[in-house]
């Protein structure tokens, strides 16, 4: 594509075709939470909708830049009404990072002339392997996180292949619902390629496929500028660590070197430790890394620009072999989202260095989460799996949230859920004060919450963070660490590593659960004193804490 | 003679419309609003309407009002200073809210989160527990209560909302603190989350009963002005609001229950489109409500409008009942602009709203608005509001001319496009709600409504294949028109997690024989005869997150109820997922509607003569369609009578709306005086 081919169309007709591919998308996601039943895809959102055009670049979506390479290494030809689905991360280079994200991929045919394809990965609520929900810490290989698909023609020219889906079903604790939401996923899929198709008869094949390329062309120039502004040709350096990997081995360094050659960008992994034996290896897909790259450069410069994959040739990205980042079957991947999570602070703290815009430290940094099971008092066996959130970084714009999800529409469970359906009591559920780091922009608390367990049973935790700090940029002091702590009906208080399986728990037992804080923005000395008075009066931040880090600040204001 | 009075106080203008109920003809008027004292405008606006019709004082018998006090309070943050008592342990409810963040990717770094309308330093925890089952594990203590409510009223609060944990299934704590606090300040506002939302979910429940106490000043202040200025002036009409389930209730009620006014006026511009639409033989449609600065959207199927369980204003979850109204930010106002990092040709979200306006108001706005552009295609006429308002076709094309220049296209190009994006993302939106509720936008009919609806709907309807395209009567005034087609309406509702068995049907049976009596109550209380109640319940497999809503006849309840609403759950579970879970069935909420009658009659229908509407033709534009300049006739809507056809392109006006035939499409005016437009055969 170039900026010649693109100009075939004129500008009025590219922008309505975005918008249309624009509404499309949410289409395709009013139509999967539609009739999807896992509350994973319902109530999370973990499912991601792309259209892409005839040589599998990505249009529109979020995380996409995976068409290309499933085209190239599927040894099929996809006809008309097929449906290609695939969930093995080792076969697609990470496109989907973990066994339990099915990825659903339909052609888009208008007359004889294939137009695009529309893709959507979800995450099923189980694909067998050694514990429910198929990501286990203790998993020394995929082998142990459930089935993988290699790339296969769920449908073949419309037709269903049966025998196909009832051996995957069969591999699954929760057949009916992975059912249920694959079927939301194809639908979702089918309907958009409908429209595709609609819009080709609207505005005739070749203004659609102009229009593409003008789309792709017009994003590359805006992230061409964002680069050409904000990247430096002297390479800018980060790093940080993943604690561990559950299984005593750690901590594992990421480190990022960035900087510019013309008006290319150039990310380079180098120096990151190599690949971990337990389950928190990243299998990083270098497209859909540069997406999450140019994510990052378009929403603190002008998040309406449209995300696709025009920009992808100004993106270089170095990723070792058989490093944390991109290790060698079959490595497990099981808590890939700590990684994930890691992964990007690098990013933000490389970022944070080379332009004002995108200073902003580290948050929590993982995916922390709880799982308690045994049999309940009428003996039904039960499972809480509950995720948590913690504390984003002061930004440009302000603090940083208390408690609050790094990744997008996540929501916490309600308490009063918890309690209707578990033998467990939520005691205490607030930000822990003067988890925040320090800032004239604070950063965010952590969670701190204190479960009660009704019932004897097991308690696994996954979290990250309670060696490491979440830093602070521009003079912002980090955040606090993560902690568990199980303190027993006897007054014993027992300190837990922040990723532990099946720890057993009697009734009458509390486990306090803290994630960890985010770092702050900024010298402390320069925070408006009124803001740290308002946050000692809501209980966020301690006296005592306030006058030893905001001393300045306050005494400023007394003189 | 008996006169219903409908009010629809905007954030501009106030719109009126006058039925008599002997005959049902009706008179309709708009008039400026007045911000600063809304009584003022209102005041004004009786009075003209009433001298119109030639009505006296002891004429007018009811009022239907349909207030923004609610909302204008909740969005400018205006209302009430709320203390909070929680459960110990939960002083962080409305802080920590649901955790989110938005999309994309790094949607945090730029998200705005509202502080709560309870701020965390009158937040106060208070020892105290109720378990899931209603069981009190913990009485409420009653002396860190009375020290917590004296530490809020010494802060200076003017209400104070209890929200405790699992009340919705024991209520005996929170009404405790109630007492205690009435011990202590007898005339405190004091709101119970037991009370205004039983529900089980704490953080929307909060979130509604403080917003419930946050609002209450401003509407109560604004029903008993207006109650105050009509008695001044000899007026005595029983007052009613319209909820925003597009129902009535009396102005006490409203008072007591303000939270439930905040989509007062979007609800009754759906509830009117819909009745019109029925009564010309339409049951399925979608709405297009096109104003200013936004365009409100909704589907309704079998005669019935979308309620939506929640609703967010703002980024407040509301958890009322709401007509089921999805908003974009696109309006004659939107503001056309040329983005720095591309060369793009966009269409708001920034609108020039009614001050300064768009740039042909004259009033300084200097920006290219989707009005601007409208009116340089020649789809404007010259004039608006009957002549009060000049448009100017020079400031129009100076400002869209610059915006051409940056892109390098004729002015006229320039126009027409800004006017295809924004119907690009108005036919988006349609096509959402559509799909939401399981039908393809083609199986609608389109209502158009709002000053700028009629504009942009027959080019919405061409985009999406939803013909005909009905434009209603006085489509600029039609909320305030849909409040005459509207009957009492309010729901009870209460979260009983029971398994659904025989065993659990006493329970439930008694639960609903004790909403049924609230029902009734209220009934009496608001004066309704002969209302209908609905019975319905949210079920759901155990263990799920999420529940279905089935309704069923009130004489079901009697029998093997539990059987029935099983099977029911199942055949209901099968058509939407394609299986049945191997889980026992569960009851989460109990729900009891009640609609009382709509009282006001509809116009009677006219007699159908065909003809052409030449005789109401006023003039012509030159009009730009496709690129291309036509000769378009403008004719005068009040002038075309039932069967009068005009061929597109035509410009039909009228006071407070302009409606756009296109080239190849036809306009058709039925025997309730609706402009029907459809395509021509044959394209």
């Amino acid at each position: 594509m170039s900026a010649k081919e693109a100009q075939n169309v004129d500008l009025v007709t590219v922008e309505i075709i975005e918008r249309a591919l624009r509404s499309l998308r949410d289409e395709m996601d009013a139509v999967v939470l539609r009739s999807a039943m896992s509350p994973i895809i319902r109530e999370q959102h973990d499912e991601f909708p792309l259209v892409t055009n005839a040589d599998g670049l990505m249009l529109v979506g979020q995380f996409g830049s995976y068409v290309p390479l499933l085209l190239e290494t599927f040894d099929e030809t996809i006809e008309p009404g097929d449906v290609v689905l695939q969930s093995d991360p080792y076969l697609c280079d990470g496109a989907i990072q973990h066994t339990p994200d099915w990825l659903v991929l339909v052609p888009i045919d208008y007359g004889d002339a294939r137009v695009g394809y529309t893709s959507m990965f979800g995450h099923m609520l189980d694909v067998g392997g050694s514990v429910p929900g198929s990501m286990a810490a203790t998993a020394r290989s995929v082998w142990e996180e459930g089935l993988r698909i290699p790339p296969i023609k769920l449908f073949s020219r419309g037709e269903l292949n049966r025998d196909v889906l009832k051996v995957i079903l069969r591999n699954s604790r929760t057949p009916d619902i992975n059912e249920a939401d694959l079927f939301a996923i194809v639908a979702a899929c089918r309907t958009g390629a409908d429209r595709v198709v609609e819009l080709c008869e609207r505005f005739g094949l070749e203004t659609y496929l102009a229009a593409g390329d003008a789309m792709l062309a017009r994003t590359r120039e805006a992230v061409r500028r964002i680069i050409l502004t904000y990247i430096p040709e002297e390479p800018v350096v980060f790093e940080d660590v993943v604690d561990d990997d559950g299984q005593g081995n750690g901590p594992f360094r990421m480190r990022l070197s960035i900087h510019r050659v013309s008006d290319r960008a150039v990310l380079d992994w180098t120096g990151s430790d190599p690949e971990a034996p337990g389950p928190i290896n990243l299998l990083t897909h270098e497209g859909l890394f540069k997406m999450f790259v140019g994510i990052y450069l378009i929403m603190a410069f002008d998040p309406e620009i449209l995300f696709n994959e025009g920009f992808h040739d100004l993106i270089e990205v170095e990723l070792p072999e058989g490093s944390i980042l991109k290790p060698r079957f079959p490595a497990p991947l099981g808590l890939l989202n700590i990684s994930l999570a890691r992964q990007l602070d690098v990013v933000q703290g490389a970022l944070a260095a080379c332009a004002p815009e995108y200073a902003a430290g580290a948050g929590y940094g993982s995916s922390p989460a709880m799982t308690y099971s045994g049999n309940d008092e009428r003996g039904r066996y039960f499972q809480l799996g509950e995720i948590s959130y913690g504390g984003l970084p002061g930004r440009p714009k302000g603090d940083g949230l208390d408690g609050h999800s790094w990744w997008p529409l996540f929501t916490n469970i309600p308490t009063e859920y918890i309690e209707s359906y578990y033998p467990v009591t939520v005691e205490r559920y607030r930000s822990a004060s003067d988890s925040g780091g320090a800032g004239r922009h604070r950063g965010g608390n952590g969670i701190e919450k204190v479960y009660r367990f009704e019932v004897a049973g097991e308690v696994t935790i996954q979290d990250d963070r309670w060696r490491s700090l979440p830093w602070g940029v521009e003079g912002g002091l980090p955040g606090a660490p993560s902690r568990k702590v199980l303190l027993r009906s006897d007054g014993a208080r027992e300190e837990l590593p922040s990723k532990c399986d099946l720890v057993p728990v009697a009734a009458g037992d509390r486990l306090l659960f803290i994630t960890a804080g985010a770092g702050g923005l900024g010298d402390p000395s320069g925070r408006d004193p009124a803001a740290v008075r308002r946050d000692v009066r809501r209980g966020l931040v301690s006296a005592k804490a306030a006058a030893r880090n905001y001393g300045t600040a306050l005494e400023k204001e007394d003189t | 003679m008996a006169y219903v009075l409908a009010i629809d106080v905007g954030g501009t203008f106030t719109d009126l419309v006058l039925t008599d109920q002997h005959n049902g003809s009706h008179v309709v008027s708009k008039t400026p609003s007045t911000p600063a004292d809304p009584a003022v405008g209102v005041l004004e606006g009786i009075r003209r309407v009433m001298a119109r019709a030639g009505a006296s004082a002891d004429d007018l018998s009811a009022l239907r009002l349909g207030t923004t006090a609610g909302v204008n309070a909740l969005l400018t943050r205006r209302g009430a200073r709320v203390g909070l008592l929680v459960t110990e342990g939960f002083r962080e409810i409305l802080h920590l809210a649901r955790s989110q963040t938005p999309g994309p990717l790094v949607g945090w770094l730029n998200m705005d989160k509202s502080e709560p309308l309870a701020d965390l330093e009158l937040t106060i925890e208070v020892p105290e527990r109720c378990r899931a089952d209603g069981t009190v594990e913990r009485p409420i203590d009653e002396a860190a209560a009375r020290s917590a409510i004296t530490a809020l009223v010494e802060a200076g609060v003017d209400a104070v909302a209890v929200v405790f944990l699992h009340s919705y299934a024991n209520p005996e704590n929170e009404r405790r603190g109630r007492e205690l606090a009435h011990d202590i300040a007898p005339r405190l506002a004091v709101s119970l989350s037991s009370d205004v939302l039983p529900e089980y979910r704490e953080y929307e429940r909060a979130a509604t009963t403080v917003a419930n106490a946050f609002v209450m000043p401003a509407v109560s202040h604004a029903l008993a002005e207006l109650e105050g200025s009509l008695t001044a002036d000899g007026w005595r009409p029983a007052i009613s609001v319209v909820r925003s389930d597009g129902g009535l209730m009396s102005a006490h009620a409203a008072v007591e229950r303000p939270v439930s006014t905040i989509l007062s006026g979007p609800s009754g511009g759906v509830a009117g489109a819909l009745a019109l639409a029925c009564q010309s033989g339409f049951s399925n449609v979608l709405t297009l409500d096109m104003g200013g600065t936004s365009t409100d959207v909704s589907a309704c199927i079998d005669g019935q409008v979308a309620i939506a369980r929640e609703t967010v204003v703002g980024d407040f979850p509301l958890r009322v009942p709401s007509v089921d109204v999805r908003s974009i930010g696109a309006g004659g106002g939107s503001i056309a602009s040329v983005p720095e990092a591309i060369r793009a040709l966009r269409v708001g979200p920034q609108s020039a709203g009614a001050q300064p306006g768009p740039a042909c108001y004259g009033r300084g706005g200097v920006e290219p608005t989707v009005t601007d552009a409208n009116l340089l295609l020649g789809r404007l006429p010259d004039e608006l509001l009957g002549g009060e308002m000049r448009l100017d076709r020079t400031r129009a094309a100076e400002a869209i001319a610059s915006l051409a220049a940056q892109l390098g296209l004729e002015t006229v190009e320039a126009a027409q496009g800004i006017v295809d994006i924004v119907d690009e993302s108005m036919a988006g939106a349609l096509r959402l709600i559509s799909v939401e509720r399981g039908l393809d936008p083609r199986r609608f009919a389109l209502v158009a409504f709002g000053g700028a609806g009629p504009l942009h709907a027959n080019a919405l309807a061409a985009l999406l294949g939803c013909f005909p395209v009905i434009v209603p009567p006085s489509a600029g005034v039609l909320s305030a028109y849909g409040f005459q087609t509207v009957g009492h309406r309010a729901t009870f509702t209460r979260t009983m997690i029971r398994e659904l068995s025989p065993a659990s049907l006493t329970e439930i049976r008694a639960a609903f024989a004790q909403l049924a009596a609230e029902a009734s109550a209220w009934l009496e209380r608001e004066r309704v005869d002969g209302a209908a109640l609905a019975y319905s319940c949210d079920l759901r497999f155990l263990r799920q997150g999420y529940e279905l809503e089935i309704s069923f006849p009130e004489s079901q309840l009697a029998a093997r109820w539990d059987a029935a609403i099983g099977e029911r759950l199942c055949a209901d579970h099968r058509r939407l997922y394609g299986f049945v879970p191997d889980a026992p069935a569960e009851v989460v909420n109990l729900r009891i509607e009640a609609h009382g009658p709509a009282t006001v009659r509809l116009p009677e229908p006219t007699p159908v003569t065909p003809g052409d509407g030449e005789h109401a033709r006023v003039g012509m534009t030159e009009m730009y369609a496709e690129s291309a300049p036509l000769r378009a006739g403008i004719f005068a809507r009040n002038e075309l009578q039932a069967g009068d056809r005009l061929s597109g392109p035509a410009v039909i006006t009228e006071d407070d709306a302009t409606t756009l035939v296109l080239p190849g499409h036809r306009a058709t005016v039925d025997a309730h005086l609706n402009l029907l437009l459809e395509a021509d055969e044959g394209l």
